[in-house]
């Protein structure tokens, strides 16, 4: 996680994968900024 | 005693000329590139109703075939024609577009859907040989107008009605103001409403059931009617009611996203275990904004446009008749506010949890029917295989909790999984298609119970970034529930060690009389 630091992210989530807020979680860990986060529904 | 599941119906409308035209992915390509080569190809890749009726999964929708047959059948589908299918299946029917059109004006009360007289004309023979249409539906229908009159309502905000594409007539707005009484929005819920009437109709005849000992209709479809002042007001099952002739009936509207279906059945078997109601119908009809929702990419890679189909369902819940499947009520699974979003904790209290109560593992389980959408729609626009990631999501917490090996996580999506069938109708796939199917394998006895799992993106209508869910289990009538077994095991257990310290008791006593 460590390439992510002082990085900005955007999330774009899968409803029937994973999550925006549970990828947010793992990426607050990293050091990097999270500019945006969804989740999407492609069904 | 336990709410039974006594039929289901199950009803496609093939409405080719409405993807075009309603459904959202073209009329927004419409206003930011309307001149798009997607735009232009489109039409080339619409199926024709054969090609519709003969396609496996849609035939496995309405029970012409089992979902055991469809898997038997090499995917992708899409190339794949049936050598024999029927309009009309085990649960319900696939109706071409034209007859759908009568039966939109047929459930329409307010005079805002007009027909073009001479369509009218060649199409109402055909809709007046429907065997579940009476003179009640078929009355509905007017003679049509001439296409002037189309024509003017069209310049005044009309949405129109085609075929092979040409205008054959159009949904009036029902306000000149109001944006939720737009025709855009009336010709929306009167698909829905007209698609979930078929549904009604087809289940009163698969159930026998005589219309007037219906009590409740509960609509979980994802559709809001209203206007300016109470926006989702409702009530699209009290009007569905109406025109499927539930005389004794009333209804309400239950909305979840996709998951409103299961969170309805929870509801309506509560209701009849509660003896609030003997009869209860869930029932949704289907949604013409999903219409080729995934059509890009089908058309850039040259396939047919497969979400061509408004879908709906309808299924009755009656007092425990001591024969059908019972819907266990008292052990649901639930998404709470704290569940978490994680795949393992969505997964923990969808199945884990409710197993849990039941004092049963994972693989007690003899199904699982969970988002079934056709894997030919989603696969092509580089969504996945949703059930098959679903059931790996079932089988690994399985794993985890140590009911299952690793090595056998292959074997039991096999085992315990289907493949996919339901239109990307979004609550159309969602747990329920396996109903009918699920009655009529526990009744034949090829399994003993299922669990049934509803998701829905609540996030999508941004109140909240939570997502829902929740599953009810239905089993063989009479078979013993998990934690009823517990304690008659328990129960058992005591009785066996009153007998043994009489045994002793008399021992003793015999010995002390000699």
């Amino acid at each position: 996680m460590a390439i992510l630091a002082n990085k900005k992210v955007v999330i774009i989530g899968d409803r029937d994968g994973i999550p925006g807020p549970a990828i947010e979680e793992c990426i607050k860990t990293s050091g990097a900024e999270v500019v945006f986060s969804s989740t999407e529904c492609f069904v | 005693m336990n709410s039974v599941l006594i039929g289901s119906a199950y009803v496609l409308a093939h409405v080719p000329d409405m993807v075009l035209h309603n459904g959202t992915t073209q009329t927004t390509e419409k206003i930011v590139n309307p001149d798009s080569e997607y735009l232009k190809k489109l039409p080339n890749h619409l199926r024709s109703y054969d090609d519709t009726l003969y396609y496996p999964p849609n035939q496995t929708y309405i029970g012409g075939i089992t979902p055991k047959e469809l898997g038997e059948i090499p995917s992708p589908w899409y190339n794949q024609k049936l050598d024999n299918a029927d309009r009309f299946g085990k649960f319900g029917e696939i109706i071409p577009q034209e007859e759908f059109y009568l039966l939109m004006q047929a459930c329409d009360a307010f005079d805002l859907v007009m027909l073009e007289a001479e369509f009218v004309s060649k199409t109402k023979p055909q809709f007046e040989k429907h065997p579940l249409f009476d003179e009640s539906i078929t009355a509905r229908v007017k003679a049509g107008v001439e296409q002037a009159a189309i024509d003017a309502a069209l310049s005044n905000g009309a949405e129109g009605l085609y075929s092979n594409n040409q205008i054959v007539g159009c949904v009036k707005k029902a306000h000149d103001l109001d944006v939720n009484l737009n025709a855009e929005v009336i010709l929306e819920n009167l698909v829905s409403k007209a698609s979930c009437v078929l549904s009604l109709l087809h289940l009163t005849k698969n159930t026998a059931i005589n219309k007037n000992e219906i009590d409740l209709v509960i609509d979980c479809s994802e559709e809001a009617c209203g206007d300016m002042n109470q926006r989702g007001g409702g009530n699209m099952a009290k009007a569905a009611a109406e025109i499927a002739g539930f005389t004794n009936a009333t209804g309400s509207d239950l909305r979840a996203f996709c998951a409103a279906p299961v969170h309805a059945l929870i509801h309506a078997a509560a209701l009849v275990k509660s003896g609030t109601y003997k009869n209860v119908v869930v029932a949704a009809g289907g949604s013409t904004a999903k219409l080729g929702m995934n059509g890009k990419d089908h058309v850039k890679k040259d396939l047919p446009v497969m979400e061509d189909v408004v879908g709906s369902f309808a299924v009755l819940i009656s007092e425990n008749d001591g024969i059908n499947p019972e819907i266990l009520s008292e052990y649901t699974g639930r998404h709470s506010v704290g569940s978490g979003s994680s795949p393992q904790a969505v997964i923990t209290a969808l199945v884990g949890d409710p197993l849990d109560k039941m004092a049963i593992k994972i693989t007690d389980v003899d199904k699982y029917s969970v988002e079934m959408q056709n894997p030919d729609i989603t696969k092509s626009a580089g969504a996945g295989d949703v059930p098959q990631a679903n059931y790996k999501m079932i089988g690994a917490l399985a794993v985890k909790r140590g009911e299952l090996e690793r090595t056998e996580l292959g074997n039991f999506i096999k085992k315990h999984g289907m493949v996919g069938w339901a239109p990307t109708q979004g609550h159309i796939p969602s747990g329920i298609p396996y109903l009918g199917f699920a009655q009529q394998d526990i009744m034949d006895g090829h399994i003993k119970n299922c669990l049934f799992i509803g998701k829905g993106s609540l996030f999508l209508g941004r109140m909240t970034n939570l997502f829902d869910g929740c599953s009810i289990m239905i089993q063989k009538n009479g078979a013993k529930q998990g934690s009823q077994v517990t304690k008659e095991e328990a129960a058992i257990s005591e009785s066996e060690i009153k007998a043994l310290i009489a045994e002793t008791m008399r021992e003793f006593a015999n010995s002390l009389l000699k």
